[in-house]
């Protein structure tokens, strides 16, 4: 499904990705952690085409298509979601006009031809219903003095309304208290299904208590360096990323 | 005796008045080239004006003869040649009209289409020949509808050349009652020769039943340049007026300068939206409107409100500042503004609060949002007499840039000389954030959409202002105009 080859990154002349390989079949859900600043964010602005996140050499496809030639709207037309560290504040565009928009424009895209508003209004109730979140989170403009907890619970109701083929989540759980952190992690998880992959980036083991990875990659340095089953996630928490580091420069 | 016949007996007669003679033939289309007494003599006989308006014109006429073009507005445009322009064109003269609409600019049509504008109306507004505003409504039956309903409600609404003819008094007592036709260079320019525009009266208590719009208004095509409208509401009064049109008109008037005055008697309100999207020029500068427009309102009565709300997208150059004396005691004024420049259009608008009245309140919420190489600027007058105990206002100001060429410039005045009165003055300028447009491209909105969207969010507190069905035109305007701003 996502297949990352060899992938380079240079930001601002400073290599940051080096030699990056990677592949997440449909269907599993692995996991990236990293120490900072060995390039997990990197890794999922430059899969998503962010302007000055360009890569000098190697691959990136998503069911065989390249993604490192496509303007970000046609990564996610393609089915590519990336749910934000930091999801964005768009001050006066309710956040019912903003999912009506991206998802029209993605269906669109995708030639399915948009949604009438009445269809569009029973999909996003159903989906609010699954996750259990209350319809005036959409009258108000985008993530706009949203808590925490609110803007990652917003990030998770656009995936399941623009239904994605694959998601990426990055630092899902940064600035989540553990109650937060349990019900987003719940929404993830209905989206687990056999045509779907998921690439989840984080610093921290605790996320991976409630979203349960098939793999486990070790990123250092810009690139893979240890890869493993759920355990290689528990090891590190244990015992911090120094081991793994010192294997590196060995 | 026939119309005409009837002018020519007029001009006889003025010709018998008058010192200065009249040479221009009055059975000609146009006036001559240039302006000169003999060009306000002939557009008042043309109009078959009383002799009151006649002497009224000649006055603004010499009286701006004596003024200098105003200068201090953010504004560069070559020196306007007033002797080479044409004051009065005849109606119906449509010789260089387009035969069908495969003759119209296709540029023009393609904003029609992104504006959803059915084929019969997109011909009236590209001024096709022969497309009278009725076949384009369908509808003598609408029209008549339309002003039974308002003649049972004892509303009048007419152009201003009618209503001079049939309510010479009330147009006698209110015009430059507002406006003085010397208070500034460009409404003295107007006082001496508009030609036409449209006149209210909401008699004293009556609701308006209906939005009245100049789009609507029955022979409403070629109101010309020089425009002037008077709009009075009497005691506990309201009405919501609609001026413009979210569809670029044709026009080959460059010049228009325009003049509004709105009276609001006790507990009367005014509710006044405008959209003007005239030809900006292009991407390059050439071409493009120039407007200048004075528009003000006098809250005359006790309680009495005035709400302004302006959506300004078009013209090369805007020099436009709607404003309220509030003179009744605790009368409102309010101004919402968007102002959006793109290309090389340049807009110096704002509006002016002058409080009088005890506990006067005013509101201003100004949005200014520049793109390409334009420059945009708010300038707004606060003002308190010493008469407005405890007044109030609050001012909003926020400038939106996108690109690196463009500017934004904010020119508070604030004059306060009562103590008791309180003004504050909010200001914020930023510029269209990447992170804001990465996330909603990352969600699948294009970049121009993306930037329309935030561009509308920007917007929203003053297009929430307007009337619905106008909202929702303006918002699809607002992603129009900024079209190649990004990328």
């Amino acid at each position: 499904m996502l297949e990352i080859n060899n992938l380079h990154v240079d930001i601002d002349g400073k290599q940051i990705i080096n030699g990056l390989t990677l592949t997440v079949p449909a269907g599993e859900v692995h996991a990236v952690m990293g120490p900072n600043g060995s390039g997990k964010s990197t890794l999922s602005y430059t899969l998503a085409g962010r302007d000055g996140y360009e890569a000098t050499d190697g691959t990136a496809t998503l069911g065989g298509a390249d993604l490192l030639g496509l303007d970000p709207e046609e990564r996610a037309a393609l089915g590519l979601f990336l749910a934000f560290q930091y999801p964005v504040e768009i001050p006066g565009v309710a956040g019912m006009t903003f999912v009506k928009t991206a998802l029209n424009a993605v269906r669109t895209a995708r030639g399915e031809g948009e949604l009438s508003a009445l269809d569009f209004l029973k999909l996003v109730r159903a989906r609010l219903k699954d996750l259990g979140i209350d319809e005036a989170m959409l009258k108000r403009p985008v993530n706009a003095g949203f808590s925490g907890g609110e803007k990652k619970r917003n990030e998770v109701l656009q995936m399941a309304l623009l239904e994605p083929k694959f998601c990426i989540l990055d630092e899902t759980d940064s600035g989540l208290d553990i109650d937060a952190l349990k019900i987003v992690a719940d929404g993830v998880n209905k989206m687990r299904g056999p045509e779907r992959g998921m690439l989840v980036i984080t610093h921290y083991q605790r996320l991976l208590d409630y979203i349960k990875p098939d793999k486990v990659h070790v990123l250092a340095k810009g690139r893979i360096v240890k890869t493993g089953g759920p355990e290689l996630a528990l090891e590190l928490e244990e015992k911090g990323y120094g081991d793994v580091l010192a294997g590196v420069a060995a | 005796m026939s119309a005409t016949a009837e002018t020519v007996a007029d001009v006889e007669r003025l010709n018998e008045k008058y010192k200065y003679g009249f040479v221009t033939d009055i059975e000609a289309e146009n006036a001559p080239k240039g302006l000169s007494e003999d060009t306000v003599r002939f557009i008042s006989a043309k109009k078959n004006e009383p002799e009151w308006l006649l002497e009224w014109r000649l006055e603004a006429y010499r009286r701006w003869l004596e003024m200098k073009e105003p200068d201090w507005g953010k504004l560069g445009y070559p020196p306007i040649d007033y002797q080479d322009a044409y004051y009065y064109s005849a109606p119906k003269s449509n010789e260089n009209a387009p035969e069908s609409l495969d003759d119209v600019d296709p540029e023009l049509l393609r904003t029609y289409e992104k504006l959803g504008i059915p084929l019969r109306e997109q011909e009236m507004l590209a001024g096709v020949k022969n497309i009278a505003v009725d076949v384009v409504f369908d509808s003598v039956s609408v029209a008549t509808t339309f002003k039974k309903k308002l003649a049972e409600a004892g509303v009048i609404f007419s152009s201003i050349s009618e209503a001079i003819q049939e309510h010479p008094e009330l147009v006698r007592k209110y015009m430059g009652a507002v406006v003085p036709r010397d208070d500034n260079y460009f409404a003295a320019l107007n006082s001496a020769v508009f030609t036409d525009g449209s006149f209210v009266y909401i008699p004293k208590g009556v609701k308006c039943p209906m939005e009245l719009s100049t789009y609507f208004r029955i022979n409403a095509e070629n109101t010309g340049q020089f425009e002037r409208t008077l709009i009075i509401a009497e005691e506990g009064s309201y009405v919501s007026y609609l001026e413009g049109c979210t569809a670029p008109m044709r026009d080959e008037n460059q010049l228009h300068a325009a003049v509004v005055e709105l009276v609001t008697h006790a507990d009367a309100e005014i509710k006044y939206s405008t959209v003007q999207n005239w030809y900006p020029g292009d991407e390059n500068g050439v071409g493009g409107i120039y407007n200048f427009v004075t528009k003000r309102a006098l809250c005359a009565g006790d309680r009495s409100k005035v709400s302004w709300t302006q959506v300004e997208t078009g013209s090369a150059i805007t020099w436009k500042y709607p404003s309220c004396i509030l003179q009744g005691d605790d009368s409102q004024g309010e101004f919402y503004s968007v102002a959006i420049a793109n290309n090389m259009q340049q807009a110096d608008t704002g509006t002016k609060m002058i409080h009088l009245g005890k506990r006067t309140r005013s509101r201003i919420i100004s949005k200014g949002i520049s793109a390409g190489n334009a420059q945009n600027s708010y300038r707004g007058l606060v003002k308190m007499l010493p008469t407005a105990e405890k007044a109030r206002n609050y001012t909003q100001c926020d400038s939106l840039l996108i690109g690196d060429q463009c500017g934004a410039h904010t020119f508070p005045y604030i004059e306060s000389q009562n103590r008791s009165a309180r003004v504050e003055h909010e200001a914020t300028t930023s510029k269209i954030s990447e992170d804001q447009l990465f996330y909603c491209r990352q969600r699948g909105i294009g970049e121009e959409e993306a930037v329309a969207l935030v561009v509308n969010g920007f917007c929203r507190e003053v297009l929430q202002q307007l009337p619905m069905e106008f909202a929702v035109e303006a918002q699809k305007l607002v992603s129009i105009s900024l079209e190649g701003s990004v990328g």
